[in-house]
């Protein structure tokens, strides 16, 4: 492992944060103007106002200001949201393993579905069933995680009532399970009943999230595959006499996987980015639909924590996929370069 | 290679599928967006609460609007549908490809702009200025764009100006990363650097020199971003921060009619399937030029 590089690569996320910091506070306090004429009550006197400003440090420079506001960034101290009088850093903490659990069980909904595709396609190539796979792959990467939230809510809102469109867990069982990493805790647990309620209430916004990134990955990894294929090791194994089945999966498919599991994961983040909406769309109760809440009801103090924690999730996802092509790839690990 | 170049680019542009299907879904848009007042059969803002929800001619639910015709011989009839205020959903469907065909084209266009030039200098200069830019683009990456998108909106206001600025403020990074690129690329290579040796100036070299050379890559990111344009736009709708209710949306329809989906699917179907046709058209359209303009792709 290449321990400078990574250095390297953990210290250009700094500026980036900063970067982050300072985009959400510009975002927050000078687009709109004066915030304290957003919170103030009616009825307030001018000392009231004052005070407030003194309270929120608005009475000083704007670079002190984004000096005070970095430092209680920095601990956490987002203050109390406007909307929901609680404590803004409780709301994410109680929100955002909801989005965690639905973002990764898409994102293994995604891999195992362009998985299959993208070996079977790359397996048949040249025969209908590859030609078919591939457009189809083209078709649905063309429709965006909204449109796909958007189709299953008709279909299974109304043309074909199967599944659960609102809400995170059966309401009967939502006493039982609790908060936080619900589907985690009662996978460990045994609490099958929580655990398929869970998953079944996660079917419709997770496969919405996921359909565009599977055809992605499917689409990667056929190309990465064929040109595997297409390599003298593989000619040699088909030599050898390996059988076709082992050749496609214990020859070619290891060194096809570099790209495509670069790709899935970049391919995540904005996979978590869609869960803004989709989760308004399902009323699902994770971090998204705390955003749209939270920009809904102006809530300044709500709205700068989610997004900053989008943003840290984002930089952490894209510093571990760096971090994880590095050791799938032997030409990059080791060695100084 | 003589032959190939025999064929000209407008002859394998026109043999491509995507191209033809994408380019005639788009050249429908058109038309319906120049022509939105004629076409449209109704005005869409018009109510007529004594003809709310009919269903669509086709939809099997025409008796009402039947037993509508029978009372009154003069209403106007719904070919697909009306909304819960008795809207003719046509005409809103009609009024909707003109938002969203203003919004794609102007956002798109003016995220390309920015993007492009800032791609272009960063490629071109390298060094300090690519560093800065580079780490904006990085900055800028970290964001959902969908979330930024709301929150600029929500922040700045909501009308046609607005959602195109946020959707231009969010986008350009798109344009920007794939033009850095290739203008990496391109500086690198002889003609760049004999044009450097000519004397010619920086702008010069930029405008004339390699961005022509980057422009088959930019029409296909142009007619992408639009389709990226139009969703973004019914995303921001549907969560009721889009263009002031004046005008129509297929967004606004869609949040609409969601509220309505067990009651009269049609009015949540129908816009969807209008921005499904568009995405798909414009894409297409995207993939099939780059594929016949791009060398590399061809070969």
């Amino acid at each position: 492992m290449n321990a400078r590089y990574f250095l390297r690569r953990l210290l250009l996320a700094v500026p980036t944060l900063f970067g982050v910091a300072l985009v959400v506070f510009v975002l927050i306090r000078v687009v709109p103007g004066d915030p304290v004429a957003m919170m103030i009550p009616p009825g307030a006197t001018p000392e009231d106002i004052a005070r407030l400003r003194a309270f929120y440090g608005l009475d000083k420079s704007i670079p002190m200001q984004f000096w005070l506001w970095l430092q209680a960034a920095l601990t956490g101290e987002f203050g109390t949201s406007i909307t929901y009088k609680q404590d803004v850093m409780d709301l994410i903490a109680e929100r955002l393993p909801v989005t965690l659990e639905l973002g990764i069980v898409a994102m293994l909904v995604a891999c195992l579905l362009g998985g299959a595709a993208g070996i079977v396609s790359a397996a048949r190539q040249g025969r209908w069933l590859s030609t078919l796979i591939d457009n189809l792959a083209a078709v649905v990467q063309a429709i965006p995680d909204f449109l796909w939230g958007l189709i299953f809510i008709l279909l299974f809102g109304v043309a074909l009532p199967w599944l659960p469109i609102s809400g995170r867990i059966d309401t009967a069982l939502s006493e039982q399970a609790g908060g936080g990493f619900v589907l985690l805790s009662s996978l460990l647990h045994g609490r099958w009943q929580i655990v398929g309620s869970d998953l079944l209430y996660m079917i419709a916004p997770a496969l919405a999230l996921a359909l565009p990134v599977a055809a992605m990955i499917a689409r990667v990894l056929k190309a990465s595959m064929q040109e595997a294929l297409a390599s003298d090791y593989v000619r040699l194994a088909r030599l050898k006499g390996l059988s076709g089945v082992r050749v496609l999966l214990s020859e070619a498919l290891p060194n096809a996987l570099i790209p495509a599991v670069s790709l899935s994961a970049v391919q995540f983040a904005f996979l978590l980015g869609g869960t803004v909406l989709v989760e308004k769309l399902f009323s699902y109760p994770g971090l998204g639909n705390l955003a749209i809440s939270a920009v809904v009801g102006r809530d300044l103090p709500l709205i700068q924590a989610v997004v900053l924690t989008f943003a840290v999730l984002f930089i952490a996802i894209n510093l571990a996929v760096d971090v994880l092509v590095l050791l799938l790839n032997p030409r990059l690990r080791g060695g100084s370069h | 290679m003589a032959e190939r170049q025999s064929v000209s680019t407008a002859e394998r542009l026109l043999r491509d599928p995507r191209v033809l299907i994408g380019g005639a879904i788009c050249a429908l848009l058109l038309i319906l967006a120049l022509f939105a007042g004629w076409i449209a059969p109704l005005d869409p803002e018009d109510q007529d609460l004594g003809a709310s929800f009919e269903a669509p001619l086709l939809w099997g639910g025409s008796d009402a609007a039947t037993a509508d015709a029978a009372i009154d011989p003069d209403a106007p009839r719904h070919w697909l549908g009306s909304d819960n205020l008795g809207r003719d959903v046509l005409s809103r469907l009609v009024h909707g490809a003109r938002t969203a065909v203003i919004v794609a084209t102007v956002s798109a266009l003016l995220a390309g702009v920015v993007g492009t030039l800032l791609g272009l200098l960063a490629g071109y200069f390298g060094g300090r200025v690519d560093a800065l830019i580079s780490r904006i683009v990085d900055v800028w990456m970290s964001f959902p764009p969908v979330l930024l998108a709301i929150v600029l909106v929500s922040l700045i206001g909501t009308g046609l100006t607005s959602v195109i600025a946020a959707i231009v403020i969010v986008d350009w990074t798109r344009f920007c990363r794939v033009v850095r690129a290739e203008a990496q690329a391109q500086t690198a290579l002889d003609y760049v650097t004999s044009a450097r040796m000519l004397g010619l100036p920086a702008r010069r070299i930029l405008l004339s020199e390699i961005l022509p050379n980057v422009a088959p890559l930019l029409i296909t990111l142009v007619t992408l971003e639009m389709g990226i344009a139009i969703v973004v736009e019914a995303m921001l709708s549907f969560v009721g921060l889009s263009v002031a209710s004046g005008a129509t949306t297929w967004g606004g329809m869609i949040g609409e009619g969601r509220l309505y989906i067990n009651q009269a699917p049609w009015l949540m179907l129908l816009p969807m399937l209008a921005m499904i046709v568009s995405v798909l058209g414009l894409n297409a359209l995207g993939d099939g030029l780059r594929r016949q303009l791009d060398p590399v792709v061809r070969r």
